[in-house]
């Protein structure tokens, strides 16, 4: 059932590189992470590509095929026809470090960036009672799994560098938004999303929904959210100071607004 | 050329659930901590973690508490846990999940707002703190996010966010460094290479805490991914630590096995938890005619009382499907081996029916999902296919229960890196909590080292010329023998003889086979530059794989009876001689695996009282059954 393919694998260091040619084995079932892994065995020992789990579930993997932002390991070769040439290379939002490995520390020093959760005082561990519908929506942006495609393919950041310092990017805008919505959170998270993570620049393409390989509703359920909350301030001081009373009395932990 | 060199107090080698967790603990107590890991900081293995953190909180069965779980872990270990850390874990477990909640976590809920609990194989109660069917997500995310809010609390206060607590991501630690070379003498710090740039690293750190994880790379059908090379194990060998149980392997029953490239990975037991069933070519439920001796009051032994189970598990018994793991794998071993498996090798697991399809999608996330991308089977109408595969290493570093202290001064370890908790087999959902409970235990330890300590250790320029020479040697032999072919070897070598189900003289073979492999591992070079060089790496991780595969096969051929993830097929039997004796592994001078036998300490009085008699005649011999007579009658 084994067939050859025709790869192009972006090789290089440096800020220097090129696309190169590859004809390599292909069998049945398999991904892209495993013909690359192939051309490591066989062709191209020192050919860089980040891996761990090949199920889909630690984020290592992103890298972009065909032009599109995938996970090597999730992405099948069924999925091409025989003949076609796959072209394989690095995210392009990010500094490229060899091959396919791009330097992606731009991401954590915007998790850095974001303030902590902060519980009330007084909730000692073990006494945490919330209801599973009020965790939900919280848990939704928690099953990111941290490839940073989003941040890779969001537009603000890809085609304009100069917004990298002032804009946190999807995947850390959701990190807002999963903390403003978790029950026990008692930072104010609205006027800071909007003036120190960049918000605003968000203009809701969804281009990062599209690409997020745990299918989390990134614009919907997080920034449109967030930006109506930055709104609902803006035009009612009370909404927030209610909020905050509210939830200090301690007769339920449920955020609302 | 030159190496960079840091300072600190401890350096925590791994940043999965054990390493973290330590590194906070050792930085809450005012410890300048290093964590230095392989992967991206957040990666590692326990990321991939899906069903559960097992916690005696009782929420979904009150009658739950420390002292079941206790037992249950002595059961599925099969007696020959260390019993010290069996109880701690039992006793800490509850609290060091309700802190990660304190830190951000979103467990699923009860109906009344507690953390929910699932089912799990072994475990008498539902028991397991989950987050759908990726736990491990949640607990590295929760600990990655701790470090940055204690970060950030430093930035407030030092002006410097990494004062105190700095990750040192996609640094491989080749060599721990000691102030002398003889076993006793204490770790001044580590040694190791930037994988993106190649450049050489040392720590000058007085204590280690060693929290890497497993090994199961050595073998070709495993649910581990690259980094379980074994190097934690090595580097403590290599400075003197012992390693215990080395013999014991969990081979998990329930892995993937089609298509070919997805041969290994793992589908949660929760999908056993909830409701699923194997049946084997002939759809037969055959797990009921499984339930070995040990076990038998504890498991239904008809459909339909099976079935009650997961609604009232007051009034009937256990389904054999959740016996612990080394008897499903066994068994699946067996129905496959007789000819009843499934087209691919496997038998079948299927919810399909069991659960609405809404319920599966929603309990089941991650495997409806896993299933649908890389084998195009709907789990909500199909059923999966699966099969045994190489997932856990009950053996490792030998510690001190309280501590974490290997017999190294300033050497620590925790997690799957450490030997002793799990005995013979490992409870599904003790990995999790087992990395919490001593995590934290091992960062507290190297902090109490650190206090007693008058002089750090220091680092003599020859072990550094020695670990520097160790490192770059690969490079220089661009013409050598190719990594990936010797490490395809060796995998296929351990997977063949010294796996599942074993004989005298595979094992033979095996060890024969790892010499060749040293050998050959020796000559392997690495093609191309320093900077993110795989096969380079690979050629280094193979001194740690293959040192790792002679314990495990020179262990496994000494023990002469089947326990656990130790099955023997010229030994069949369950001997209570041999629970009685620990395998403990060091190298000596000359670089050769020796391995000496050591007596399993007898259980404390109050522990073994909490076991009945009947239960206990079936594990030890009769001199411990006279003990425990005469101590129940004292009382
Ligand atoms: C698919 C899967 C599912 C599982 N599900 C469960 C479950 O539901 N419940 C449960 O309790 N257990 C489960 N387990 C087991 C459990 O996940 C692991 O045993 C546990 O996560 C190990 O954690 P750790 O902290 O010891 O090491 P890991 O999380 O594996 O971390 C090891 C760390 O050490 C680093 N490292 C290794 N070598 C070096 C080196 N030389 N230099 C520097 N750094 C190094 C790595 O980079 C990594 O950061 C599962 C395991 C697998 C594979
Ligand atoms: S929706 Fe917003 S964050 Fe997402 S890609 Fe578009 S601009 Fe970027
Ligand atoms: S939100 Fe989705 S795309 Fe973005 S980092 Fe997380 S998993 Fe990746
Ligand atoms: S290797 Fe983990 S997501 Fe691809």
């Amino acid at each position: 059932m084994g067939y050859k393919a025709k790869f192009r694998v972006w090789r290089g260091e440096g800020g220097e590189g090129k696309l190169e040619d590859f004809v390599v084995e292909v069998n049945e079932g398999e991904v892209v992470l495993d013909v690359i892994h192939r051309l490591q065995a066989t062709q191209a020992p020192d050919l860089a590509v980040r891996w761990n789990c090949k199920a889909g579930k630690c984020g290592s993997c992103s890298m972009e095929i065909n032009g599109k932002p995938r996970l090597g390991c999730m992405t099948r070769m069924s999925t091409f026809e025989e003949n076609d040439t796959i072209t394989v290379t690095p995210m392009r939002t990010f500094p490229v470090i060899k091959d396919l490995v791009t330097d992606v520390s731009f991401n954590y020093q915007k998790a850095r960036e974001i303030p902590s959760f902060t519980p009330p005082q007084d909730v000692k561990p073990g006494e945490y009672r919330m209801q599973q519908i009020d965790v939900e929506r919280s848990q939704e942006f928690r099953k990111c799994i941290e490839c940073f495609m989003c941040n890779n393919v969001c537009h603000v950041i890809r085609d304009h560098e100069e917004n990298k310092q002032a804009f946190a990017g999807p995947r850390f805008l959701m990190r807002i938004a999963e903390l403003d919505m978790h029950p026990y959170d008692v930072a104010d998270r609205k006027n800071e999303a909007q003036e120190e993570h960049g918000l605003g620049y968000c203009n809701i393409t969804k281009c990062c929904t599209e690409v997020c390989p745990e299918h989390i509703k990134i614009t919907d359920n997080a920034l449109i959210p967030m930006k109506e909350r930055v709104v609902d301030r803006k035009y009612d001081p009370l909404v927030w100071l209610g909020n905050k009373i509210f939830k200090r009395s301690g007769s339920s932990p449920a955020k609302s607004g | 050329m030159d190496i960079e060199r840091h300072e600190y107090d401890v350096v925590v080698i791994g940043a999965g659930g054990a390493g973290l967790r330590a590194a906070i603990e050792a930085r809450q107590q005012g410890k300048r901590t290093a964590i230095v890991c392989k992967s991206l900081f957040g990666k590692a293995h326990t990321v991939m973690a899906e069903g559960g953190a097992a916690a005696a909180m009782g929420n979904v069965n009150p009658a739950d508490n420390w002292m079941v779980h206790f037992r249950d872990t002595m059961r599925g270990g099969k007696f020959l846990n260390n019993w010290r850390m069996a109880e701690l874990h039992a006793k800490e477990a509850a609290d060091r999940v309700w802190e990660l909640e304190a830190w951000g976590a979103l467990f699923d809920r009860t109906k009344d707002g507690k953390i929910s609990q699932r089912n799990f194989g072994g475990h008498e109660y539902p028991r397991l703190a989950h987050v759908g069917d990726r736990t491990g997500l949640e607990l590295i995310r929760t600990l990655q996010q701790r470090v940055v809010a204690l970060q950030q609390e430093d930035q407030e206060l030092h002006g410097d966010a990494e004062a105190y607590i700095k990750v040192f991501a996609e640094c491989t630690i080749t060599r721990l460094l000691k102030q002398g070379p003889e076993p006793e003498a204490p770790i001044s710090g580590a040694f190791g290479y930037w994988r993106e740039t190649g450049r050489l690293v040392c720590f000058d750190a007085p204590a280690v805490v060693l929290a890497t994880g497993g090994i199961g790379k050595s073998y070709t059908v495993t649910s581990n991914s690259w980094e379980y090379t074994g190097d934690g194990h090595a580097l403590a060998l290599l400075a003197g630590a012992k390693l215990i149980n080395m013999e014991f392997i969990q081979f998990h029953p329930t892995g993937m096995v089609w298509p070919p490239s997805v041969r290994g990975i793992l589908v949660t037991e929760s999908v056993r938890g909830d409701r699923g069933v194997l049946r084997n070519s002939e759809g037969k439920r055959f797990m009921f005619d499984y339930i070995p001796e040990v076990f038998k009051d504890k498991y239904a032994t008809s459909e339909e009382e099976a079935d009650r189970w997961y609604d009232d598990q007051a009034g009937n018994r256990r389904p054999p499907e959740l016996l612990p793991r080394d008897e499903v794998a066994r068994a699946i071993n067996s129905e496959v081996k007789a000819g009843r498996g499934s087209p691919h090798g496997g038998v079948f697991l299927s919810v399909v029916g069991r659960l609405s399809p809404a319920e599966i999608v929603r309990r089941l996330p991650s495997m409806h999902h896993q299933f649908k991308e890389l084998a195009d089977v709907d789990i909500t109408k199909e059923a999966m296919e699966v099969g045994p595969t190489c997932h856990y290493i009950m053996g490792g570093v030998e510690v001190d229960a309280d501590t974490g202290a290997s017999s190294v001064p300033g050497l620590f370890a925790a997690g799957e890196v450490s030997g002793g908790m799990h005995g013979s087999n490992r409870l599904g959902g003790n990995s999790l909590s087992d990395l919490l409970v001593f995590g934290r235990r091992a960062g507290a330890g190297a902090a109490a080292y650190l206090d007693g300590l008058a002089a750090r250790p220091v680092i003599s320029a020859e072990t550094l010329q020695d670990a520097e020479q160790e490192a770059v040697a690969p490079l220089s032999r661009a013409g050598g023998e190719n990594p990936y072919e010797v490490h395809h070897e060796l995998q296929r070598t351990m997977n063949e003889l010294v796996g599942i189900i074993r004989k005298a003289e595979e094992m033979r073979e095996a060890l024969e086979a790892v010499g060749k492999l040293k050998e050959r591992a020796a000559g392997t070079g690495a093609p191309g530059g320093r900077i993110y060089n795989p096969g380079w790496h690979l050629a280094l991780d193979l001194r740690n794989m293959l040192l790792v595969s002679e314990c495990v096969a020179r262990a496994a051929l000494l023990r002469e009876e089947s326990r656990g993830g130790h099955t023997r097929d010229d030994y069949p039997a369950m001997s209570a001689e041999w629970r009685r004796k620990l395998l403990r592994c060091a190298l000596t001078p000359g670089g050769e695996v020796a391995i000496e036998e050591a007596v399993q300490p007898s259980m404390r009085d109050d522990l073994i009282a909490l076991f009945d008699r009947a239960e206990l005649s079936k594990y030890v011999t009769a001199d411990e059954l006279a003990d425990y007579d005469a101590l129940v009658k004292e009382s």
